[in-house]
């Protein structure tokens, strides 16, 4: 062995090397405050690390980012551990980054001849926040995608370059394939490149110079001025140095675990608003600092503003000759720090004030996880993506559209159908459960027929149905009233809910006693309603299938027909002759009200 | 000790505190820089690895003709395999997965894959439909799948597959691959 490292050391000199790498004099001995430095190199070994083995799994491409990684996180062993590392060490990074950057400020090591290695140091951290902002795109859920389009419509506002930039950035004049390839040339290869360049000249550098000592010194390797006895950098600093790192490790391990690994919204998708859209923590102030600037002033803000404060903090060295240019530097570096932390109190102050964006927020959580449903369900994930899964599944879609078509009239629940106050008066019925066991007996209620759940808000609160339920029903005695309960299990029965399938197939007999007694003495429903046929007066909604899906989408495409209202129709549009919903839309609806849709694996 | 002059690292002499303390500070920050990496490395490694964790159940049989489609003269003819296809992330219903040969002599039907079980090329029906000719290393089957000729290069024979009549008039085939380059006929799994 000692033969064989011999000739090895004979033919590559590493020995020589690994003692220059390791022996370095710290004046004044080894420190705690001295490891900013090697624990970034270490957060970012980590980010090398990690991010070969997700490019492995990563497909750059519209249709496949996001399931792509979706794969990673949820089918690979270990894969959402390793995305979680990825994840939460590029937070970690960036927060060493401001402690090295305060570090290196304080101790006032951007001072001469440390200059051209504290700009290293600056390009280097514009470098990571390029890779957050790059990376946070792969994904191509709905956060990436929507949060860093405003990156890439700000950059347009760059004066003359702007349109033009935009367009390469992002690969066209649309988010699309190309936005993903470009993203990931530039997060997986051009900024990693750069980034071990300027590592490599920043760690020379620093080696060169040695260790920065106090504040306004100017102690380098070659001025023995040193009161405390000398360290080495093996293996006093070393075991600093590793002992920080394994902390850092230990706390983004914290972060994973957690967390469960990295999120994963709900794939991107250009035709929903997205209100929840925002960029990672640490991009927060500039988000918050975007809104004090009106239009036409933008450029100001992202631009202008944002390039001066960078020049002055380039300029640090310049300033730190001057008598009292140290004292600026830690004034800048505070107002700036202070800065940042007041504008992303602020932004989350505001955002947890702001209910629209909190039930927007969750929105988008509920929608993450019902594709993760879907994608884990027996179909998978088709070709086209799982954002056609999210637009074929009626849980998805059934609240949308009732929200946008039905809500000005219906409520759900009391809601609009995603869950928020409905803002019109309600003027027709409440829908949820629609058909089943529970609504109809309300709709049977003499107290309830006339409310807002039910009849209430439209013209047919004075109506026969209404009068009859009123003045009818609300003289049964105690045998018509068991009758009548049979009567709403059998209609009931008619529409055929998944969800009530367990008690129609127990009721059976009630259900057959029921059916009979909706077309004879002494309830008859036949006088105004066809039943199997059989009406008397046609005036109100055939009962035949009530509630199926059948006669759910009818009268959803036109309640004006003879089968239903008519001419007596209220209010009630003619969703599909009309074109208002297509077949497709209304089937969503229907499956929806129905509370029939796929549960789903995951 | 002496204090290395610039640039940091030149000077020659031992790093020499309390050398017993030293070797065991050194220990130590090996271990940790070791600890710190190993769930980085670890799950990348889990990752990287993943594919050998799966494994393929054995397929079903699947529509691949009509009988009638296929000549009862022993002369092969080349078909598509359909079939419902799990691509990682995607699931795709009813796509190529394959081709076989199929060949119909009097009653029997044999099904071979097309994939030549030396390296894995795409098998050829010479021009005169005589024999089978892998177009990348010259091995040569007769039409029965067997290798014919001592020179080539194939370590066994064509892979057949099991196949079935249906209702009278379709084919089925199983389909599967096999592991190439190896006597044995391994399905890959």
């Amino acid at each position: 062995m000692r033969a064989l490292l011999g000739w090895l050391d004979d033919r590559t000199g590493y020995r020589g090397l690994l003692r220059k790498a390791l022996v370095e004099s710290i004046p004044g001995g080894a420190k705690w405050r001295y490891v900013w430095g090697s624990t970034l190199l270490f957060a970012i070994a980590v980010q090398f690390v990690t991010g070969l083995v997700l490019w492995a799994g990563y497909s750059p491409n519209a249709n496949g980012a996001w399931e792509s990684v979706y794969y990673i996180e949820n089918n690979m062993a270990g894969g959402w551990m390793l995305r979680g590392i990825h994840h939460y060490m590029a937070h970690a990074t960036m927060v060493l980054l401001v402690l090295h950057l305060m570090q290196v400020v304080v101790a006032g090591a951007y001072k001469a001849p440390r200059e051209v290695n504290f700009w290293f140091g600056l390009a280097l951290l514009h470098i990571v926040m390029g890779l957050s902002l790059t990376g946070y795109l792969l994904p191509w859920d709905e956060q990436g995608y929507w949060a860093t389009k405003v990156a890439t419509s700000i950059a347009a506002v760059t004066p003359v370059v702007g349109p033009a930039l935009q367009k390469v950035l992002v690969g066209g004049a649309e988010y699309g394939h190309l936005t993903l390839t470009r993203f990931f040339a530039l997060h997986a290869g051009v900024l990693p490149g750069a980034l071990i360049a300027l590592i490599a000249g920043h760690v020379f550098l620093f080696r060169r110079h040695g260790i920065t000592t106090d504040a306004g010194s100017d102690a380098v390797g070659d001025e023995p001025a040193r009161k405390r006895r000398d360290g080495m950098f093996w293996p006093d600093q070393a075991l600093r140095d590793t002992v920080a790192c394994l902390a850092v490790m230990a706390a983004v391990l914290f972060l994973v675990i957690r967390a469960g690994g990295a999120p994963l919204g709900a794939p991107a998708d250009p035709s929903e608003p997205f209100p929840a859209a925002r960029p990672e923590w640490y991009f927060m102030f500039l988000f918050q600092w975007l809104k004090y600037f009106p239009a036409g002033t933008e450029v100001i803000g992202a631009i202008v503003i944002p390039g001066i404060v960078v020049t002055l903090i380039a300029l640090m060295p310049v300033a730190g000759r001057w008598r009292l240019g140290h004292r600026f530097n830690l004034g800048l570096m505070g107002a700036v720090l202070g800065g940042i932390v007041l504008l992303t109190w602020q932004a989350y102050t505001q955002d947890g004030a702001d209910e629209e964006f909190v039930f927007a927020h969750n929105s988008a959580e509920a929608a993450a996880k019902r594709v993760a449903e879907l994608a884990a369900g027996p179909d998978g994930i088709p070709p086209g993506g799982a954002l056609t899964l999210l637009g074929a599944d009626p849980l998805t879609q059934g609240p949308r559209l009732f929200a946008d078509r039905c809500a000005s009239c219906h409520t759900y629940d009391g809601h609009d159908g995603l869950g928020r106050p409905v803002t019109e008066p309600q003027t027709a019925a409440d829908l949820k459960g629609f058909a089943s066991r529970e609504w109809l007996a309300g709709l049977l209620d003499p107290d309830r027929v006339a409310t807002l759940e039910y009849f209430g808000g439209t013209e047919f609160a004075q109506g026969r149905m209404v009068r009859m339920v009123q003045r009818r029903v609300a003289s049964y005695d105690a045998d018509r009233r068991e009758q009548l309960a049979k009567v709403v299990k059998a209609l009931s029965a008619q529409a055929a809910l998944s969800y009530q399938a367990a008690l129609d197939e127990a009721d059976r007999d009630d259900i057959a006693e029921g059916t009979a007694l909706i077309s004879s003495a002494p309830i008859r429903c036949t006088e105004c309603h066809e039943f199997q046929g059989v009406v008397e007066e046609p005036w109100g909604p055939v009962l035949t299938g009530f509630g199926s899906r059948e006669w759910l989408t009818a009268i959803i495409r036109d309640a004006s027909h003879p089968s239903f209202y008519g001419d007596r129709n209220d209010r009630m549009p003619a969703f599909g002759p009309d074109e208002i919903l297509s077949d497709v839309q209304i089937a969503l609806l229907v499956d929806w009200l129905r509370e029939e849709w796929e549960v789903g694996g995951g | 000790m002496s204090h290395p002059r610039l640039p940091a690292g030149e000077g020659t002499s031992d790093p020499s505190p309390p050398a017993r303390r030293g070797f065991l500070a050194g220990i130590a920050a090996i271990a940790a820089a070791g600890v710190a990496f190993l769930a980085p490395v670890w799950s990348g490694i889990r990752v990287a690895l993943d594919p050998l964790g799966r494994t393929r159940q054995d397929p079903d049989l699947v529509p691949v003709a009509s009988l009638a489609a296929l000549p009862a003269d022993g002369v092969p003819r080349k078909f598509r395999i359909l079939a419902d296809k799990i691509d990682a992330w995607n699931t795709h219903v009813n796509v190529p997965v394959g081709a076989v040969y199929l060949r119909r002599t009097g009653d029997t039907i044999e099904a071979l894959n097309v994939v030549c079980p030396h390296a894995g090329c795409f098998v050829n029906l010479a021009p005169d439909r005589s024999r089978f000719v892998c177009p990348c290393h010259k091995s040569s089957f007769s039409l029965d799948g067997a290798v014919n000729d001592p020179a080539s290069p194939s370590p066994r024979d064509m892979d057949a597959l099991d196949v079935e009549v249906r209702d009278g008039d379709q084919i089925w085939v199983r389909f599967r691959n096999f592991l190439p380059g190896r006597a044995e006929k391994l399905p890959v799994a």
